[in-house]
């Protein structure tokens, strides 16, 4: 198990540094900072002097070493765009992001296992094909086409909902949220509906499949045996067999929902990190991207390597296999 | 021509053929993606106008509505911009570029993920673990993360003036760029076994050069995965080059995807004129769902589990 532990925990320090020598040859090579941070009038010797300030003289080592240490410590310098520390504008807008993949994730399943299960159950009924056939047209209709079609159908011609923005939040110390306000939670409907769109079908195909092998175990036909009611039977003991995979994709689904957002916020001009980041694309403002980049993969192989952990946890024969050699394997 | 055709027939006779002969959503599918892909590649003589034209464009026929509005006027079947572009022209000359991009995304990762898988599973050793790793490494960073990502460095390494010619070179590349792991560990996990095998042994044996038995022994039997993969890849490449002309790090306004064309509406979309986001985001949405029928029906006609 130790084993395992520490092979599971270099591979996620070893992903991260290999992301953070991304983010540190972006900032690096991707346009000269010094240019990028002084105005075209500056003399020679004020680039000299930036160039020291900012450690671009040493060696490329010592640049990396500065980089990766001053990260760990959420320090990833001034944003060329607002002259602002990174650290905090990232921090400011962590809070709306998180609600937003947070209303998505429990819309994914408020909507995805109930689907599941009914297209499991009657498979054959017109309402199962009916959904199958949704699920597909939701994967092939992009995101941000889907909230913009929202955004026409809810905002602009029937005017129920907001199409942009937070509504209005509360700050809570330095978390704020919009969960708490009326406005605020008009305002999440849209997008999180959009961002869970796809979230949603996985979520009821998974469902769908895990029922279908489930329902032809012994167990279900002896609980049928024991004359059950059918409502008994498809929730109480069949689904509780499916939920432990559902739950795993769910939390390995975060990062990637986390990632995705910057799409939806874009759509809804949601002041999350994703728009802050989408924005920074668009301006060459390296260091925002930099750091969006090594705390959302942060955040991914965080997650990711939780769940691997919980599994060995869980299931014996995952550490079996660990320590033959063969962790990757997935 | 003659071989093309007993090609043909014995597709057509193979289970394969039959599966699709049986299938209705399969052939529904494939006739439409045919129409859709003749469409967008005939652009330039079929469609009404040259969007990128400026002499072709009416002024005075700006922002109409589509035909059956009150103020619709023909030719202009779904209407017109502001700049008095006719929307439909323009949605097909996109999907040329979309579509485009697309196939060379997918063909370049699955050539470069067919060869590393091949390399890794063949050679095994150091060079399956390097080349694995990195995969690992590509995987481990959310794939619209690294598209955006790639194509925000190459644009930032290009002076500004060759940023456009260069966008639809660079989107493929950032495309590619993650989609070739899923191929490369296809390939490794079939080459693994099939290495083993007593034909291969024997081509080795007579000393045929390893690249050779890669190319002509392995690698036709590792395929099928591979071609189930390569055509819901392509439903994948078509929406990531969407997003990524949507966000802005896509194809400009001079060459606009159907990607670009959605973002070019969003901008209208409280002024009224509907016709200008939603007709190119169902196009864009019509071609992905009749890739992505496709792929599946093909996945499962090609999983003898199911047969």
């Amino acid at each position: 198990m130790l084993a395992f532990l520490v092979k599971r925990l270099l591979n996620a320090v070893g992903v991260m540094l290999a992301v953070a020598f991304l983010a540190f040859m972006i900032f690096r090579f991707v346009g000269d900072p010094v240019e990028l941070m002084l105005n075209e009038q500056a003399s020679q010797a004020q680039r000299d002097e930036l160039r020291m300030r900012l450690g671009l003289d040493r060696s490329f080592f010592v640049q990396f070493g500065t980089f990766v240490f001053n990260a760990m410590r959420g320090d990833f310098g001034i944003s060329y765009r607002n002259q602002q520390e990174v650290f905090t504008l990232i921090v400011e807008r962590f809070p709306a992001t998180f609600e937003l993949v947070l209303v998505a994730t429990f819309l994914s399943l408020a909507i995805g296992i109930p689907l599941g299960v009914y297209s499991a159950i009657r498979r054959e009924s017109l309402g199962a094909q009916a959904i199958q056939f949704i699920s597909v047209l939701g994967v092939s209709l992009p995101s941000f086409a889907l909230g913009i079609l929202f955004i026409l159908l809810f905002s602009v011609t029937l005017q129920w909902l907001p199409a942009f923005g937070r509504g209005e939040t509360v700050a809570l110390g330095w978390w704020t949220t919009g969960l708490l306000t009326p406005s605020g939670r008009l305002a999440l409907i849209l997008p999180g509906l959009t961002l869970s769109l796809f979230q949603i079908t996985l979520v009821m195909r998974l469902v769908r499949a895990e029922m279908l092998e489930t329902m032809r175990t012994e167990f279900i036909r002896f609980a049928r045996a024991r004359g059950l009611p059918d409502g008994s039977i498809h929730f109480r003991h069949a689904l509780r067999n499916c939920l432990m995979p559902v739950i795993t994709v769910t939390g390995l689904q975060i990062g990637n929902l986390i990632a995705f957002a910057l799409v939806t916020e874009t759509v809804f001009q949601w002041p999350g990190m994703g728009l802050l980041f989408v924005q920074a694309v668009t301006f060459v403002d390296i260091p925002v991207m930099a750091a969006y980049l090594i705390i959302v993969s942060f955040i991914f192989v965080t997650l990711n390597t939780l769940v691997d952990l919980t599994y060995a946890l869980v299931d014996p024969r995952l550490r079996q296999d660990a320590l033959a050699g063969g962790a990757h394997g997935r | 021509m003659a071989a093309n055709a007993s090609t043909f027939k014995r597709l057509f006779a193979s289970d394969l053929g039959y599966s699709f002969r049986q299938s209705p959503v399969a052939m529904t599918s494939f006739v439409l993606l045919v129409f859709l892909m003749l469409t967008a590649f005939l652009a330039p003589w079929i469609s009404p106008q040259d969007p990128h034209d400026l002499k072709q464009l009416f002024i005075d026929k700006a922002e109409l509505p589509p035909i059956w509005a009150k103020d619709g006027e023909w030719p202009f079947i779904l209407g017109t911009d502001p700049q008095g572009r006719d929307v439909l022209s323009a949605i097909l000359y996109g999907t040329r570029i979309s579509l485009i991009i697309g196939l060379a995304a997918v063909a370049v990762s699955m050539t470069v993920g067919v060869a590393i898988g091949l390399m890794a599973g063949f050679f095994g050793g150091w060079i399956d673990n390097l080349l694995m790793r990195i995969g690992d490494t590509v995987l481990s960073i959310p794939t619209l993360l690294v598209a955006i990502l790639v194509s925000a460095i190459f644009r930032g390494l290009l002076p500004p003036a060759m940023r456009d010619p260069f966008a639809a070179i660079i989107l493929v590349l950032a495309i590619a760029l993650t989609g070739w792991v899923q191929y490369a560990r296809t390939v490794r996990a079939s080459t693994m076994v099939e290495r083993r095998k007593e034909y291969v042994l024997a081509a080795r044996i007579i000393g045929v050069s390893p690249a050779r038995v890669m190319r002509k022994h392995i690698l036709p039997n590792t395929l099928t995965p591979v071609m189930v993969a390569a055509t819901l890849n392509l439903g994948l490449a078509i929406l990531s080059e969407a997003t990524l002309s949507f966000l802005g790090v896509g194809m400009p306004i001079t060459q606009p995807s159907l990607g670009t064309l959605i973002r070019i509406g969003n901008q209208y979309l409280f002024s009224g004129s509907w016709w200008l986001v939603v007709f190119p985001a169902l196009h864009l949405g019509l071609i992905v769902l009749a890739v992505n029928l496709l792929g599946d029906w093909l996945r499962d006609a090609l999983n003898p589990k199911l047969r």
